[in-house]
């Protein structure tokens, strides 16, 4: 029986200790005396969330798979135990083991959105691993980050040692060899960074200097040893049907926001929305096979027992096989005590058909996500879908049963107008209105609800946006406020709902999408001052937040507000995310003109991703 | 056809609630590939009920659940299937076909077992005498203490709700939280206690020890004792007496598979 890192007093007294003790289903266990390199896998928030990640899961997997290594798992304690390990002085420790983080080779954490930064401090400093890189010794583990916020990771650069930019399945195998090889010749940490800088994907912060003009823009990023590249490419696995994938996820106790198997069918995405950086940092569209698909859904569902599966993909739609795979879900799953959960499809007849016979119409919503009240912003955003499309599929929907209906839109967006959020209101209504044509009175059950919600618009780098101004604060409350408004004079009012995101938060993740490595220093003093869980509402407290960029005299306006001319350096030009520069600069002058650019399977766009030479750039071409 | 799943909860296992336990189980089933059958209607769900849930941080050597099983089930092998699909802490002690008679679980508990020792650190010079005098205590005609209910508090006589109660020795490592389970436990002092449980008069072993503390004139330490469930029982009769000799695990109103099949009750 293994001994656990918190007494039975703490794990009696905080929440959910299920969180804090590993065991769970398919936990991987090895003797850490009897393995070279000792990998902890991180996700930088509280266990109930980062159990629900596929990434990690997929990660643990194929290290665990090398006999030379152990990898466990590591989250951020709640604030309940956070508090409790500080003044008992008791140290992070990893699930599996339950022993203390400062005693691994590796900590990797993975960087999903930029409000768990602070997190990422928590982890570092209850680890008693030195915040800053430059202050850490041989034997403190090293520090490497991924996921796609390591596609701008300079605000954390003060912090890793190593980034890794883009999918994990294919260079950490050259990465941990080379570590070993190190380890067994004694040679130090600033040794092996320099080597793997050279390994494809991996960023070596300490490696470059980054200088800046009078205006605070950057004036030149340069290496200052010649093990650095110039540019870093990001990896991608080009053959999806012939890397690993897990057979047995980890199945945790408590209940957690991903109770089911995730089934991951595909890569990327053609559809070149202009405000998403996971379409273009994720290009080229890649498809897993539908035989490799069956068979990992049945080991998964059968190795955890899972009452539910989900298909996870940007758009799953595109997936060329999808009838076929949800056809066969259906019948092997349905009726077994399986239930199917599909993500957002495009609104069609094949997709009402299917969610017709899997899920309980009548409590169920049905979802389209046009992001602008009007077509012409929805054509500068490149975002396919029109009203006629909307109003024609919630007709559809209507009469398969559905009464509820959810509408996604973002406000801030560039080149928005009074018109455009008000077409918010003006959409909304239409779609109620279609309710009470469509549906004759016998035949109704209750009122139509239509509920819009609209999240503010972040510019991303690596998307044609990356350029554009965001709203302050107040320009964004002043947008929901007209939005608002405009509901209050729709004729069906009470069938409609409008919910607005926080504008807050929203400016500080603008700050740290488009950072620099000035913006750590932020970071760390609001980390300092409290600053825990700021993607929890009930945690985050924006004056903590101001008064750090007070203190550190860093300006937010200049990460935000701030337009960007074609011609600056941007923190994360080094990168190459596969889409090229010209490609985004040609994409955000087309947004000007209200232009539309045809998704990859009407049209090769030229957007650089060609160079990897597989998906769907060469799709037409078997 | 019925099946009484009888397991064991120990280790890391004492802090996974009642609530995840079941849907532990509810899964497990699944990996072992039972074919245990689902109610009708729009969100079916698996035929399983638990007899009598188990507070966080108590280890137990006897927890059941009933779960309805198709006709052509398998059960010999039943037992073995699920302990393959166990995580650490879990164990499959028995899966009993019930006869088509037997009563639901939760409605028919009426007992447990439970035992109790100091956690380290936490025991008085003698714990042994400790326990003696708590046994003694129990030995009046009446016991009155004010018990917490949903609808606010009651004034009950706990006496007739102990069957039994009694000073021991033990050497469970279960109960000595020893990590390392090759080393030889010493034997130590427990308080041994039937009382009643389930869902007519129902009191946890911490309002037994509470009672006593209140007649000492002090309040329990948080964290003092270390708990174990070791069975959970029925009534042999529903006019059976109070002795304790009048109770029978809950086991035992099941048929070991091998010894008869369900059809043949009819």
């Amino acid at each position: 029986m293994k001994k656990l890192a918190l007494s039975d007093e703490i794990l009696l007294s905080i929440q959910q200790p299920a969180r804090y003790i590993g065991g769970e289903v398919n936990m991987i266990v090895k003797d850490p005396s009897q393995v070279d390199i000792r990998f902890a896998m991180c996700f930088p928030d509280v266990y109930d969330i980062g159990m629900s990640h596929l990434g990690i899961q997929i990660l643990y997997d194929m290290f665990n798979r090398r006999k030379d290594t152990y990898c466990e798992r590591v989250y951020s304690p709640w604030v309940d135990l956070d508090k409790v390990m500080r003044e008992k002085n008791i140290p992070l420790f990893a699930l599996e083991s339950q022993e203390p983080i400062k005693n691994f080779d590796f900590l990797g954490i993975t960087l999903q959105y930029e409000m768990c930064y602070t997190n990422v401090l928590q982890i570092l400093d209850l680890s008693r691993i030195p915040l800053h890189a430059a202050d850490r010794g041989e034997d403190d583990p090293l520090v490497i980050g991924g996921g796609p916020c390591a596609y701008n990771p300079e605000p954390l650069a003060d912090f890793f040692d190593l980034f890794y930019i883009g999918e994990g399945e294919t260079a950490y195998d050259r990465l941990l060899d080379l570590y070993r090889e190190h380890k067994q010749k004694g040679k130090g940490r600033k040794a092996f960074l320099e080597q793997a800088a050279s390994v494809p994907g991996i960023y070596v912060p300490s490696l470059y200097n980054v200088e800046y003009h009078e205006d605070g823009t950057i004036k030149a990023f340069v290496s200052n040893t010649p093990f650095a590249p110039v540019k870093v490419t990001k990896e991608l696995v080009m053959d999806l049907d012939h890397v690993s994938y897990l057979e047995k996820p980890l199945v945790p106790y408590i209940k957690v926001a991903q109770d089911r198997v995730v089934l991951e069918i595909m890569r990327g995405c053609i559809r070149g929305c202009r405000f998403c950086q996971a379409g273009n940092v994720y290009r080229p569209l890649r498809e897993r096979g539908l035989d490799y698909l069956k068979e990992h859904a049945k080991k998964m569902l059968i190795s955890t027992g899972h009452e539910e599966i989900s298909l996870s993909s940007l758009s799953s739609s595109d997936y060329t096989h999808l009838e076929d795979l949800v056809s066969f879900l259906m019948e092997e799953f349905q009726g077994k005590g399986v239930n199917i959960s599909l993500p957002s499809l495009r609104i069609d007849a094949f997709s009402l058909d299917v969610m017709r016979q899997i899920q309980d119409v009548k409590k169920s919503s049905l979802t389209f996500a046009p992001e602008a009240g009007s077509q012409r912003l929805r054509d500068v955003i490149n975002k396919g879908l029109t009203e006629e499309d909307i109003l024609h599929g919630a007709a559809q929907a209507f009469h398969g049963g559905w009464n509820r209906v959810k509408l996604y839109f973002m406000l801030g967006l560039p080149t928005e107008t009074v018109e455009d959020m008000e077409g918010i209101a003006l959409l909304s209504e239409k779609v109620a209105e279609t309710y009470y044509d469509e549906i004759p009175k016998e035949q109704r059950h209750g009122k139509v609800q239509v509920v819009a919600s609209s999240s503010f618009f972040v510019p991303k780098p690596f998307t044609p946006f990356q350029w554009a101004r965001m709203c302050t604060k107040d320009e964004f409350i002043e947008r929901a406020n007209i939005v608002r408004r405009k509901f209050r004079e729709m004729k069906n009012f009470k069938s409609l709902k409008y919910n607005w995101h926080e504008a807050e938060l929203t400016v500080l993740e603008g700050v740290l999408a488009r950072g620099d490595r000035r913006v750590g220093a932020v970071i760390e003093e609001a980390y300092r001052q409290g600053a825990l869980f700021d993607s929890w509402s009930e945690y985050f407290q924006n004056e903590i937040w101001m008064n750090a960029f007070a203190d550190c005299g860093v300006s937010i306006d200049f990460y935000t507000t701030r337009e960007r001319k074609l011609d600056e350096i941007f923190p994360w030009d080094f990168i190459d995310a596969g889409v090229s520069k010209e490609f985004l600069v040609r994409e955000w002058q087309k947004a000007m003109q209200e232009e539309v650019t045809p998704n990859c399977r009407q049209k090769c766009s030229g957007c650089g991703a060609l160079q990897f030479k597989g998906g769907v750039c060469h799709e037409s071409k078997n | 056809m019925k099946v009484r799943i009888k397991f064991a909860k120990s280790g890391i296992a004492r802090f996974i609630g009642h609530l995840d336990v079941m849907r532990y189980f509810q899964k497990a089933v699944r990996r072992a590939g039972i074919a245990i059958r689902y109610s009708g209607g729009f969100s079916p769900h698996q035929l399983m009920s638990f007899a009598a849930p188990l507070g966080v941080g108590i280890t137990s050597h006897g927890e059941y659940l009933d779960i309805e099983v198709e006709d052509d089930e398998e059960t010999a092998s039943m037992k073995e299937r699920l302990n393959q699909v166990m995580a650490e802490g879990f164990s499959i002690v028995s899966c009993l076909v019930l006869p088509k008679e037997a009563g639901n679980a939760m409605s028919m508990v009426a007992a447990a077992r439970y035992t109790l020792a100091f956690r380290p650190g936490y025991s008085p010079e003698n714990a042994k005498d400790w326990f003696r005098s708590l046994v003694q205590f129990y030995e009046q005609k009446e016991v009155r203490i004010t018990k917490k209910t949903k609808k606010g508090e009651k004034e009950i006589d706990l006496k007739p709700l102990i069957y039994q109660i009694s000073a021991e020795v033990s050497n469970d490592s279960f109960l000595s939280e020893t990590s390392d389970s090759s080393e030889v436990t010493p034997v130590f002092p427990v308080l041994s206690m039937l009382i009643s449980t389930g869902s007519t008069e129902n009191i946890k072993p911490e309002l037994v020890l509470d009672a006593y503390y209140q007649h000492l004139g002090q309040e329990r330490p948080a964290f003092a004792f270390i708990i174990q469930r070791e069975e959970v029982y029925a009534r042999q009769s529903p006019e059976s007496s109070n002795n304790a000799g009048a109770f029978l695990p809950l086991e035992a109103f099941g048929i070991r598979p091998g010894h008869g099949q369900g059809g043949c009750l009819e």
